[in-house]
């Protein structure tokens, strides 16, 4: 069997897999090496208990960049899509927030929240711009990164003096100050700090929460869609678009280590024992995976070294699969209503209590969730007339004291369901069966370091110029040969495509 | 005789041969190396520095940071630590190595001692256990800072053979520069090496501070008819020029000290080059120094023999072009060689001013009776090193 290809991509993921087929539409021949059974890494659709599918790990789509789309022409069938956020209230007085109109809260708030979603709107557009390019380097001369660092002085000027003036004075700065600033609702500012925080460890008085929110909001300006079947279809579209460039993907095959002869990639050996010759490895892994397991940290120079083992990469939110009889009954809400976000965030105080005990390595007594039932809109998932809940649940540390054991995560469900069951008090009625994966189930089925949805923390230490880390950022990795194409890659995490596609980029712009 | 930190220690630390030091101290002028006090000087600088070429002069250089590096990964972790080719450096022997940063830029200068198969310690002048600690990420190999627990004099000079055959020390004819061995010193193990930092023929002891006393009364017993002498830095730094090796924070800034861009140096800069090997795949600074090496450094270490007697200290070097005089650099390290009778100096010019031969001038400020002169003075820049006596490479060495 010939084993020489011109790139091999270790993992399957979203990211992998948009670069691989851009790599093979350019006439490469390439190699996906995937661990997991299936393609897609954390956009995988799967049962969780018999009969019940969901969307294992990410499960809204909000940022798939509509250069991926255009450029693989997807054409993703979407369950539900442009879905409202429904802030939820024990006392039935929800509020719903949908492209920057709210409704629930007073004429002040409104009209505060409409102008706060136009700002933030117009800078996340900013941001975007950049997401769908290599970031430029530093005190270089060469002529594409001096333009692109031109062109974002040039779009920062371009907002006018005040507008400019404040997102400079926004970026780094966190959200909580902004909501307080601006609005009165509690259940409003706690929806927003929630958008801010989501995946992150990061609590709404975190610096840089209003740079995570503005990176939410640059995939589509903060809308949300659920792909019908899951996110496994997002990933099974961009495989056969992959397969149908040429791409070779092989399942179940993980990969032990990148071979690194005479200073240079030259291939991967898998945990089976296969050899696959290339000079060009690109990792959809996470930068510390891939340094310091794949590589291996000796065949890196020290500081660089150093600074991917001190990447802050440490997952904050567990995921929570119910499936349930029935849906639960929450007062307020319309039938319909459950085909679309729900969120449980009362108030920024909720929020950033939840957060406190994270920091001491301890999970959350008043977690913060976010709410979908896709079964509802898509009778795939479930069987007839019983639903799947899937929830992201925040803050559950990924080095809980003490270790996530059996009873630590039985102990957090327990937690979880009686948060739910203020907002849906037969919730346990329903339940037929759960699965909760925390940050260190998540690392270990989906092989992320510390469990982190972006691969790095997405902070300003670690975005953009610098991301993952200073040396790294061009996807190209200072040992000759491999490349990072995955979330721990500029822009960062979020099913977009983003890094994947622009990893293709910058490798085929070299080659020329 | 301090070897375990007072954790309140607010003072200076005194060497484990502060005591016999200070009784031969006359001038009472020390400084601080490292937390430990070292003489300038202990009765006279220049003497002193005669002791080393014509007699025997004796350094503490206990304060002198050691590092031990062992583990199955030591020379591994060195090869990729220091940008020189540890492999070839077998047990027994001492290699001079610098080590570099991402970037190819000098972090610090040093002695590796391959004391025994797969153990080593790093001397230094500077403390470097941070950097150290990081370059063992994915390297199984342990880094222990002994400098308290490891008392070490220079001897150094024509007579220093002859002092420590007088002394007893078996085998030593045989031990070649930059080789080291393993002795019995009064029931406890002593490391000799052939190695030190004045270019003369000369040896460093390695020994635990409880025994450090007792070789001091030795060596300086045995030493009684061949002129042993103890000195401060004073005349070691006049050594150093004289021998051509660099100092940190004088010749060049260690990379991770400096915050400016283009103030660090990298080996080539250094004139350092024959300690770089590209043959190894990887090692820190590989990527940058073979980059610098494509586009040419901006920066040349010279040595300068410069016309007339006044030191050069600190002036700027200047070059000709198209007939005018032009800046191109400065001194770092100058002085009046008393042994080569040579006014002497070390300095940085911009590449590619400083091949050997070329013709430069240094602007020499001096002052005689309070006003100030100045004197443009040639000078030319050297390949070779100052002082390099037959002597020091003698083996055996000849009984002076």
């Amino acid at each position: 069997m010939d084993n020489k290809y011109d790139a091999i991509v270790v993992g399957a993921g979203h990211n992998g897999l948009v670069c691989s087929a851009l790599l093979a539409r350019a006439g490469k021949k390439v190699l996906v090496l995937e661990a997991n059974e299936q393609v897609g890494g954390a956009a995988v659709t799967r049962e969780f208990t018999e009969g019940y599918s969901v969307s294992a790990c990410a499960h809204l789509l909000y940022q798939l960049q509509p250069e991926v789309r255009k450029d693989l022409k997807l054409v993703t069938r979407l369950a539900s899509e442009d879905m409202t956020t429904i802030a939820l209230s024990e006392d039935g007085k929800h509020l719903r927030l949908k492209a920057g109109s709210v409704e629930g809260v007073s004429e002040n708030d409104a009209e505060q929240y409409r102008a706060f979603h136009k700002r933030m709107t117009r800078f996340s557009d900013l941001l975007r711009k950049f997401f769908n390019k290599p970031p430029p380097r530093l005190g270089t001369k060469n002529f594409k990164d001096l333009m692109t660092l031109g062109q974002l002085g040039l779009d920062l000027r371009m907002l006018g003096k005040e507008e400019m003036q404040e997102f400079l004075r926004l970026i780094g700065m966190n959200i909580h100050d902004e909501v307080t600033e601006r609005f009165e609702h509690p259940l409003l500012k706690g929806a927003i700090c929630l958008d801010a925080v989501l995946g992150t460890h990061l609590g709404p008085r975190s610096p840089n929460t209003i740079l995570t929110y503005l990176y939410r909001l640059a995939g589509d300006h903060g809308r949300t869609s659920v792909p019908a079947g899951g996110m496994g279809s997002v990933s099974n579209e961009l495989a056969h678009a992959a397969r149908s460039a040429g791409v070779t993907i092989r399942t179940a095959t993980p990969v032990k280590r990148i071979v690194i002869s005479n200073g240079r990639a030259t291939g991967v050996d898998t945990e089976a024992g296969e050899h696959f010759e290339s000079l060009m490895v690109i990792s959809n892994a996470d930068p510390k995976t891939t340094v310091m397991k794949l590589i291996g940290a000796k065949h890196a120079e020290t500081g660089f070294a150093r600074r991917v083992s001190h990447l802050r990469a440490k997952g904050n939110a567990a995921k929570l699969h119910l499936a349930l009889d029935g849906l639960p009954t929450i007062e307020g809400l319309s039938k319909k209503d459950y085909a679309e976000r729900i969120i449980i965030a009362p108030t920024e105080h909720y929020v950033e209590r939840a957060f406190n005990p994270a920091k001491y390595g301890e999970s959350s007594p008043n977690p913060v969730i976010e709410i979908t039932f896709p079964s509802f809109r898509d009778e795939t998932l479930a069987p007839s007339g019983k639903h799947v809940m899937s929830a992201i649940v925040q803050y559950a540390p990924y080095d809980l004291k003490g270790a996530w054991t059996a009873a630590a995560k039985a102990e957090f469900l327990k937690v979880i369901l009686s948060t739910l069951a203020k907002y849906m008090p037969d919730i346990e009625q329903h339940i037929t069966a759960s699965e909760l994966l925390t940050p260190a189930d998540i690392e270990s089925e989906f092989h992320m370091s510390g469990g982190h949805w972006h691969h790095a923390e997405l902070t300003l230490d670690q975005f953009l110029f610098v991301r993952p880390v200073n040396g790294a950022a061009q996807y190209r990795l200072p040992i000759e040969g491999v490349y990072l194409c995955g979330a721990g890659a500029h822009p960062g995490g979020g099913v977009s495509g983003a890094a994947g596609r622009n990893a293709a980029r910058a490798i085929l712009s070299r080659e020329k | 005789m301090t070897t375990v930190r007072d954790p309140v220690h607010q003072g200076r630390l005194k060497t484990p041969f502060f005591p016999r030091v200070e009784q031969l101290d006359f001038l009472n002028e020390w400084h601080e190396w490292k937390g430990y006090s070292s003489p300038n000087a202990l009765y006279c600088g220049d003497l002193e520095y005669f002791a080393i070429r014509n007699g025997t002069g004796v350094f503490d250089i206990s304060p002198m940071t050691k590092y031990r590096i062992t583990g199955p990964d030591a020379m591994e972790y060195l090869n990729r630590l220091v940008t020189r080719d540890m492999a070839k450096i077998k047990a027994g022997r001492v290699a001079y190595a610098v080590w570099c940063d991402d970037q190819g830029q000098v972090i610090d200068d040093g002695t590796i001692f391959h004391l025994r198969e797969g153990e080593y310690r790093l001397c230094s002048q500077e403390r470097h256990f941070a950097w150290l600690q990081a370059a063992t990420i994915g390297f199984d190999v342990s880094i222990v800072h002994e400098t308290e627990r490891v008392a070490a004099l220079a001897v150094q000079g024509p007579t220093s053979f002859s002092i420590l055959n007088a002394m007893g020390i078996k085998g030593l004819d045989q031990l070649k520069p930059f080789g080291l061995m393993h002795v019995d010193f009064q029931g406890v193990e002593m490391m000799v090496s052939r190695t030190g930092f004045t270019a003369d023929l000369g040896y460093e002891l390695w020994i635990e501070p409880s025994k450090a006393l007792d070789l001091w009364d030795a060596l300086f017993k045995a030493g009684e008819l061949y002129k042993i002498r103890a000195i401060g830095t004073h005349a070691l730094e006049l050594a150093r020029i004289e021998a051509g090796y660099l100092a940190p924070y004088t010749e060049f800034l260690p990379a991770d000290e400096t915050v400016r861009t283009g103030r660090s140096r990298s080996p080539l800069e250094l004139g350092l080059e024959w300690l770089v090997d590209f043959k190894k795949p990887n090692f820190n600074g590989r990527r940058a120094l073979a980059e610098e090496k494509r586009r040419g450094s901006t920066w040349q270490l010279v040595k300068l023999d410069i016309a007339g007697n006044k030191p050069a200290h600190s002036s700027y070097i200047y070059a000709k072009e198209k007939g005018k005089k032009k800046e191109i650099g400065f001194i770092t390290s100058a002085a009046w060689s008393p042994v080569c009778k040579q006014n002497i100096a070390l300095g940085t010019v911009r590449a590619p001013h400083g091949k050997p031969g070329d013709e430069l001038w240094v602007e020499v400020y001096y002052q005689r009776e309070m006003h100030w002169n100045r004197t443009m003075a040639k000078a030319m820049v050297v390949d070779k090193p100052f002082w390099f006596p037959p002597r020091r490479g003698a083996t055996p060495p000849g009984p002076y």
